[in-house]
């Protein structure tokens, strides 16, 4: 079954692709997301028995290679949910690259759901250059000045990132003689590890940190974030970097160096300096969506530092605020590109007032914002009320106070953007606008529907995280 | 350590120095892409130094053929980015790529 | 690994490959630099042939040596440095910045040659694709990266149709 997620996706691209067929811009991105929201299903009933039934029957390609678990198939539902999304709100843009848009999102998908299900450190660079490589694309597909230079940004930080990342392959492959994630591990848990080895992990988390845009190798992200067309940089926002960084700094933590207490100081040190500075950067920014970028790294920062930590607790609480920073930054991004379609500007300071106008939007950024700054009781609370609770039970007393100072920060920048944004009187020259249109309207009220539906009904959330013996 | 296999760490670790120094110092953006193909060349002679060190040159080498498929599509993509960028400003100048504040 | 009759060249060769990256890196000619490139993956290609990687060896020289030598030639063309004068003034300011870069290299060169005799390589006893061929590993044991590497030409295409079509002129 794992190989579906690689295989239906690729059907996906070539159908679109299809010679001869002119297939319109607007069904190349229908037929897009109809694969997306298949992703969705099939990641929801992996565990059930049908396809286990099915694998007995029809056996496929990579079956060794390719693994899926209870963490595996919560990314590949978000990442299936975020693309749906981003799909939906690209019709806004009225793209005449649609088809372009469709199938590149489909190979970042391919790209993300490798990432996912890959057990080898190999693999993982392979399906982390794919993803890469497609998010320079997306970044750059209109062709814009801004757009080109944060992919060039974007691109080299990248080259540093795999050159680290082949580099720690290189010297796992002479001194452990394999690049499995259980070989790797055996290695380390067997005693007597060579320095080595700790080198070539180092390298790799290095690599790992700048794809994830955690704090000292951040330089590129606000870039690629602000500058990419709408519906892009929320699919970076929201999905690319929390699956080729965060998901994989996890992966690691999980499946690799389970044991060493070194990394999980220096994992907790980067996720607490990523948090602080990330909402103290937030706040001197007018642009509405380096804002958000900035905002992005301080999220991030909470879910290294919880997963870092080591605990099973930690680590719940880690994959919950995956999946909650997931929706409720993808809204607020959503609602930066609707905003920005209809008053032309991302400056916070040319903006005022505009929730009388634009209602929903308005509404809908009060959702996402109350829930990042972790206000009850919506998804981001329970998810920052785990994440404290677990660096309290495993004594981490000063990082348990970090984290919710900095929840205050969060509030303060989001209350502030709400008011130069959305609040306060109508700007000049703002009069005539409007509400935006159904593309951008139905992804920001899917995703607030989420964020508040995850909040109220928490406690069936806990029972079926227990029933799953995560916590 | 034996004298050859040095040479070949000592040859490695150069190329990473010429590679970086120059991913931080140029300012021209053809040079950047230098910089990133030379760092490279240095972890494709360290896959293969490794498969040879560990008598498994059959599977460095099949990483070595992936690595080079993906570095020219990487290195493709690049240069279509780095010839936009030059159709909009002129220049291949890093110190004109202003209009984004790091 | 190696017979000590080769080492002689294996030397020869690396300080070869070495001396081309710098140039690489160095020369203020944009074309010339790509030569040099290409020229650092035709001495690569002569060393991982010599240490028994024949089919790497071939994908190194075709298609890094020819079609990522041909990619930069084109992008150099079609893009134009600026006007005599500012490149004066940048050929000054070029050397200022990348003299350090030969003195680094003696100085970190020196230095790992007086720690020689302390450093230590650890090497794993047996790995995992020892006694394979390329064909076996490559198709069987590595067969999802073959699928990775369609999937990223499939992104490559898409990517080179959105970047070079409609290019216009400015």
């Amino acid at each position: 079954m794992p190989a579906l997620f690689l295989l239906i996706p690729l059907l996906g691209v070539i159908i679109i692709n299809l010679p001869g067929r002119k297939i319109g811009n607007r069904m190349a991105v229908w037929a897009a997301l109809a694969v997306a929201i298949i992703q969705i299903g099939m990641a929801v009933t992996s565990g059930s028995m049908v396809w286990q039934g099915l694998a007995q029957v029809v056996s496929l390609p990579f079956g060794a290679s390719l693994q899926i678990d209870l963490f595996t198939a919560v990314v590949l539902a978000t990442t299936g949910l975020i693309a749906a999304m981003s799909l939906i709100l690209d019709k806004n843009a009225e793209n005449p690259r649609s088809l372009y848009f469709g199938s590149l999102v489909l190979v970042t998908m391919m790209g993300m759901n490798g990432v996912v299900m890959v057990r080898d450190i190999f693999s993982l660079y392979v399906f982390l250059e794919i993803t890469a490589v497609a998010s320079f694309v997306l970044i750059s597909i209109n062709k814009e000045r801004d757009p080109l230079e944060g992919a060039f940004k974007y691109f080299v930080m990248s080259a540093v990132a795999t050159v680290l990342i082949l580099a720690a392959i290189a010297i796992l492959l002479l001194t452990v003689g394999s690049v499995g994630f259980k070989a790797v591990a055996d290695n380390l848990s067997a005693g007597g590890v060579s320095p080595q080895v700790i080198v070539a992990l180092i390298l790799f988390i290095a690599g790992l940190s700048i794809k994830a845009g955690l704090i000292p190798f951040h330089a590129w992200l606000p870039d690629a974030y602000s500058s990419a067309p709408p519906a892009v940089s929320m699919l970076l926002a929201g999905i690319i970097t929390k699956v080729t960084g965060v998901y994989t700094i996890m992966r690691l933590i999980t499946d690799v160096f389970s044991i060493s207490s070194i990394m999980k100081t220096a994992f907790m040190v980067l996720g607490a300096v990523s948090i602080v500075i990330g909402a103290l950067a937030a706040m001197r920014q007018d642009d509405f969506k380096r804002m958000l970028a900035y905002s992005s790294i301080s999220q991030v920062g909470y879910i290294i530092l919880s997963a870092g930590l080591g605990t099973p607790l930690g680590f719940a609480a880690a994959l919950l605020h995956f999946f909650n920073h997931a929706t409720f930054k993808s809204l607020l991004f959503v609602n930066a590109a609707a905003v920005e379609s209809r008053s032309g500007t991302r400056q916070m300071s040319r903006l005022g007032g505009l929730a009388s106008k634009m209602p929903i939007t308005g509404g809908t950024s009060v959702v996402g914002f109350l829930s990042t700054a972790g206000v009850p009781p919506l998804s981001g609370f329970w998810s920052k009320l785990l994440i404290v609770i677990a660096l309290w039970q495993a004594g981490a007393y000063f990082y348990a106070v970090v984290a919710v100072l900095a929840s205050i920060l969060t509030l303060a920048y989001f209350l502030i953007m709400q008011r130069r944004v959305f609040f306060g009187k109508l700007r000049e020259g703002l009069e005539s606008i409007r509400e935006a249109g159904a593309a951008a309207v139905v992804p920001s009220l899917i995703l607030a529907g989420i964020t508040v539906l995850v909040g109220l009904l928490f406690p069936l959330v806990l029972l079926l995280m227990q029933s799953q013996g995560l916590i | 350590m034996n004298f050859i296999t040095f040479f070949f760490i000592d040859a490695i670790l150069m190329l990473f120095i010429v590679g970086f120094y120059c991913l931080v110092v140029s300012r021209n953006l053809i040079r950047v892409l230098i910089a990133v193909e030379v760092l490279t060349k240095a972890v494709t002679l360290m896959l293969i130094l490794a498969g040879s060190l560990t008598n498994q040159t059959a599977l460095a080498q099949a990483f070595v053929i992936t690595l080079i498929i993906i570095e020219v599509v990487v290195i493709a993509i690049a240069a279509g980015v780095v010839i936009g960028v030059y159709e909009h400003n002129g220049t291949l100048d890093t110190q004109r790529l202003r209009n984004l504040k790091g | 690994m190696l017979d000590s009759s080769m080492n002689v060249w294996m030397v020869i060769l690396l300080s070869l490959l070495l001396l081309s990256a710098v140039f690489a890196v160095m020369i203020r000619d944009l074309l010339k630099a790509a030569i040099a490139l290409a020229a650092v993956s035709v001495v690569l290609t002569v060393i991982m042939f010599l240490l028994g990687s024949p089919l790497a060896a071939v994908f190194e020289l075709s298609v890094c040596a020819g079609l990522i030598t041909a990619i930069f030639i084109s992008a150099i063309s079609l893009t134009k440095p600026g006007t005599q004068e500012e490149l004066a003034a940048k050929r000054r300011l070029r050397l200022k910045r990348f003299i350090y870069l030969p003195i680094l290299l003696v100085l970190i060169g020196v230095g790992l040659w007086l720690a020689w005799p302390s450093l230590k390589l650890d090497i794993a006893a047996v790995g995992t694709g020892a006694g394979l061929s390329v064909q076996q590993v490559l198709w069987d044991a590595r067969s999802l990266d073959i699928l990775g590497q369609i999937i990223i030409i499939l992104a490559g295409v898409f990517g080179v149709v959105v970047l070079f079509r409609g290019r216009k002129a400015r």
